[in-house]
Formats: structure tokens, sequence, C-alpha cells
């Protein structure tokens, strides 16, 4: 396993994960659905450098 | 015997109780101002003459019988496109939901406000789907807003702003997921309320994100909000997130000032990437409370991105079966955020919860300490529309992703937010955000009817052009 992971490919992912979604990409939605991925991801990575307790749960909760 | 529209809501309400106006004669009013403006505005979608009508007949014949008058009785009001109208589909600013069947019941709080006397008179211009921040919306067309109808609403509620700016009714309901009411409110200068999320029901409303949606007044006064409020709290078995708290109204205390409340201003994150008027804004109301002390949200920015994604992953999953039929019937920048949306890992928005539950805590540890905080609402004042990035400390941004970069934080968590409007000089106006501990509404409004009270927050009827 290589220390750091590849540089995220939005398009590679997007053409992955579109067919295992069920969803038709029109080619001219691609570099708009690509920058939003980026963005996502730059979210991510901001949310994931802090270090959170593993003890910390999600927020939803759900009452029966 | 005149009509006093437009006017407030307390005084309308006034004037048909005490019989110097008659509901029916405020609604004719209402209705001839909606159709001799609203062309112009762009506010709403549907307007409801007969319904209106019957209604406002109904009350007044009530009122001559000599039964009681709620606190909102002949007050007209509309509601934002996504909450159920009896008779309309409910569209939720798309195409795609034109082909839904008519609501079979009205939403809750179209209920509950009607229960207290008051009168709708048609559904609101929205963003699609939510998923906005400008009040555009390339299927019904734009809202416009009524100080300057070059320029921006706001969104996602912009119908729900523009109507209360432009006279057109004094009591409007929006949606409020990262910043829909808080956005138009500032936008155009009038008072929009976010309460704690799960205060008030959402049932019989088109969701966006289950996890941050709330609904909420907006208004040109501060007693007007909190009629509304109090008319629309209550447990609800029909939304799963509902309170079962008792209602704790508001109103009776609007008049009771700021003595003894904490008062402090928001600092770090929100006090940096918006114009300076924004900051000024924030300082005026500051000033007048005599805040001057600060406090930092700790760790605001990763609440923004957590919110962020939590809103894509949610919202494409809601929507994720019409993305595969129907991807041509979205507006293309709603469409390609929430494609993008659903692509998203799970363990991103795992984390993005697990993430919201320790900011909720920091947070709630802040308010031991402070009883209110003030932030601005925008970055900036209402944009012209059609724009698509701004500059924001130097950098190009995108619009429609960053006028929420002061709403999404407050929301993340759920606290009650009265946003105020504020007139630094004779630009459009601006909004500061009054935020509140979890169910402390009534902080938030008193603190807004001081402003208010003071002349520092004015909501006057805009000129239209």
């Amino acid at each position: 396993m290589p220390e750091t992971p590849p540089p995220f490919d939005p398009d590679t992912y997007a053409a992955v994960a579109a067919p295992l979604l069920g969803l038709a990409i029109d080619p001219a939605w691609v570099l708009p659905i690509t920058l939003n991925l980026r963005a996502l991801a730059s979210a991510a990575e901001l949310v994931a450098g802090f270090p959170l307790p593993d003890e910390v749960e999600a927020a939803p909760r759900f009452e029966a | 015997m005149s009509a006093p529209t437009p006017s407030d809501a307390a005084t309308i309400a006034a004037a048909i109780t005490q019989g110097r106006s008659t509901a029916r004669a405020t609604v004719a009013a209402t209705l001839e101002r909606i159709a001799g403006i609203d062309g112009r505005v762009g506010a709403f979608t549907d307007v409801l003459p007969e319904r209106a009508l019957a209604r406002a007949e109904a009350l007044d014949a009530a009122l001559a019988r000599g039964e009681p008058a709620g606190p909102l009785a002949g007050v007209p009001f509309a509601v934002k496109n996504l909450i159920d109208v009896t008779g309309l589909p409910t569209r939720a600013g798309s195409k795609i939901n034109r082909d839904r069947p008519p609501a079979a019941r009205d939403g809750a709080v179209v209920r509950r406000l009607e229960a207290a006397g008051a009168i709708l008179v048609g559904a609101l211009n929205m963003g699609e789907y939510a998923y906005d921040f400008t009040g555009e919306n390339v299927h019904d067309g734009d809202a416009h807003n009524p100080h300057a109808l070059d320029h921006m609403t706001g969104g996602s509620s912009g119908g729900s702003g523009a109507a209360v700016a432009a006279g057109l009714v004094p009591l409007t309901l929006g949606s409020d997921t990262n910043g829909s009411i808080r956005v138009p409110a500032a936008f155009c200068g009038c008072f929009g309320m976010k309460p704690t999320y799960g205060r008030i029901s959402r049932a019989g409303s088109f969701p966006f994100v289950g996890s941050l949606d709330h609904l909420g007044p907006m208004a040109r006064s501060v007693a007007d909000l909190a009629l509304a409020y109090d008319a629309m709290q209550g447990p609800d078995p029909d939304d799963p997130v509902a309170t079962t708290r008792a209602p704790e109204p508001a109103y009776p205390g609007l008049e009771t000032g700021i003595g003894g409340l904490r008062i402090a201003v928001a600092g770090g994150y929100f006090a940096r990437n918006g114009h300076p008027e924004a900051f000024a804004a924030v300082a005026r109301v500051a000033e007048a409370l005599g805040a001057s002390r600060t406090v930092e949200l700790p760790e605001a920015q990763r609440a923004r991105a957590a919110a962020y994604l939590i809103t894509a992953a949610e919202g494409a999953t809601l929507h994720l079966d019409r993305l595969r039929t129907r991807p041509q019937d979205f507006d293309p920048a709603v469409r390609d955020r929430l494609i993008a949306g659903a692509m998203i890992p799970a363990p991103f928005v795992e984390r993005a919860q697990r993430f919201r539950r320790w900011y909720r805590d920091a947070v709630l540890d802040l308010f031991g300490g402070v009883d209110v905080i003030l932030a601005p609402a925008t970055p900036c004042r209402a944009p012209k529309g059609g724009l698509t990035h701004f500059v924001l400390d130097g950098v190009t941004l995108p619009i429609r992703a960053n006028i929420g970069v002061f709403t999404q934080p407050i929301s993340f968590i759920g606290l009650p937010v009265v946003a105020v409007p504020v007139r630094i000089d004779a630009g459009l106006p601006l909004g500061v955000q009054v935020i509140a501990a979890p169910w402390r509404e009534d902080l938030a409004l008193r603190v807004a009817r001081q402003l208010e009270r003071d002349g520092i927050c004015t909501a006057p009827v805009a000129e239209i052009a």
C-alpha cells in the first residue's frame, strides 16, 4: 500500500460512480459535476483534518 | 371602510378585531396590490383569490356573531411554494414537481396560522428544491429585490422576502436549511426568524435536507415574527423531529428589554471573508446594544464544510430517482450539484455528522457564558441579478456557494436566529444574525425588538420603481 494515496481524479471517479448510481451523465455536465466534486473533496478533507474522539457519535438521533 | 394595507400584521389584526376594518376589505386590498405590483417583483407563483375571500368573509361573519378572533385575525399571508396548499401541486420551485397531484391538505404551519385567524393568499417563488441562495428560478422567473429590482432577493426563500419587502403581504413563511430565510431577509431588508431545529413542524412541506431543514416566518416587524412564531409552535407527530416541548410563547415577553443579557459579537471566522459594510452593520448593532465583548465559535469553517457535505449528500439522496429519470428537467446549476452530491463516499458524510455532534457540544459550552451572539447574515449586500461570482477578501468565488458563508455554521446545529435588517447608508440593506442558545428564541426576539424600538433596525416597505 502506498504511503500517500494518489491524487483525486474527479473525472475518472465520476465516470465510474455514475453507472453504480444509475445515472447517465451528458458530456456537457461533466465539467460542472467534477468542479463540484473537487469542492466536496476539499470540504471533506477539511472536516477529516479535525481529530475526533472515537466516542463521538453521529448527530442524527432515532427515537423509537 | 378603508383597508390598512400595506401595514404590519399586528396593526391589521387590531383594526379588524376592533371593527375599524374588515377581513374582506383587507384581503381585497391585498389582492389588488399583488395584481398591481407583483408583475415587477415576481414574488408569487400562485394567488388564491377565491379561497382568501371566502375565508375573509367567514371570519367577518364570525366576528359579527361575537366569536373570539385570533391574534392574527384577518392577516393576509403567503408561503414558500414548498409548503403544501390544498389544491396545488407542491412544486418546491421545480418543474418536475408540477406533475405531483394537488395537495389534499394544507401544511401544518398553514393550518396553525389560519387557526390564529390569518388568511392564506398565495404561494411564493423560490430557488429550485431550496438548493439556492440567490432567489433565481429558471422555471418561474427570478424574484426581484423590491429595493432594487435588478438585484437578487437572496434565496432560497426569495419570494418570501420580496413579498414582505414590497408590502404585498405583511407575513410570509420560508424554509431555512443553510440560510434560506436569513439571506433573503438580509437582502430584502426585512426581519426573518429561523427557530430552533425541531421547534416548528415541517409536516406537509417538501423536504430538502431533513437533518437541517427548518420553517420560519418573515415580516416587517418583530412583533409580527413573534405572533406568527407563537401561533406555529407545538408538538406534531407528523414531523419526526418536531419537539415534544410545550409551546413557549415569546410575544408576551417581547417588551422585556435586554437588561441582564450577555451579548457578544462573533469574531474570528465571522469577522473576515466579507465586505466591510457587512461588518459595519454588525458593529452598528453591537454598539446600540452595548456589546463590546467578542467570542469565537470554535471550528466554524469546518462546521460550514460539514454542513455543505451533509446538504449535498442528503439532498442528492432525496432526488436520486429524479436525477435518474428526468435530469434534463432540473435547473442545471441544481442538477450538477446534486449529481456530485450523490457520489460523496459515505465516510465523508458520517464524519461530518460526527463532527456536528462535537461542534454542537462546543458551541453549547460557549453559551454557558453568553446569551446572545451577533454575526453578519451575509458577506455582502444583494448582488445584481445574474451575477455568478463575487470577490471576498481578494478572492473571486462563486456566489451561489458562498452567500451562506455566515449562516451555515449556525443552522448546522439548529440554533435559533432572528435576522434583523440594518441600513448603514442609503444603499441596499444588510442583515445581522441575532443568535441564541437552543430553545431561547425569546432572547433573540427580545434583542431584535430592542433594536427595532431604538430605530437601529427598520423594515420599511420598498418603493417599487
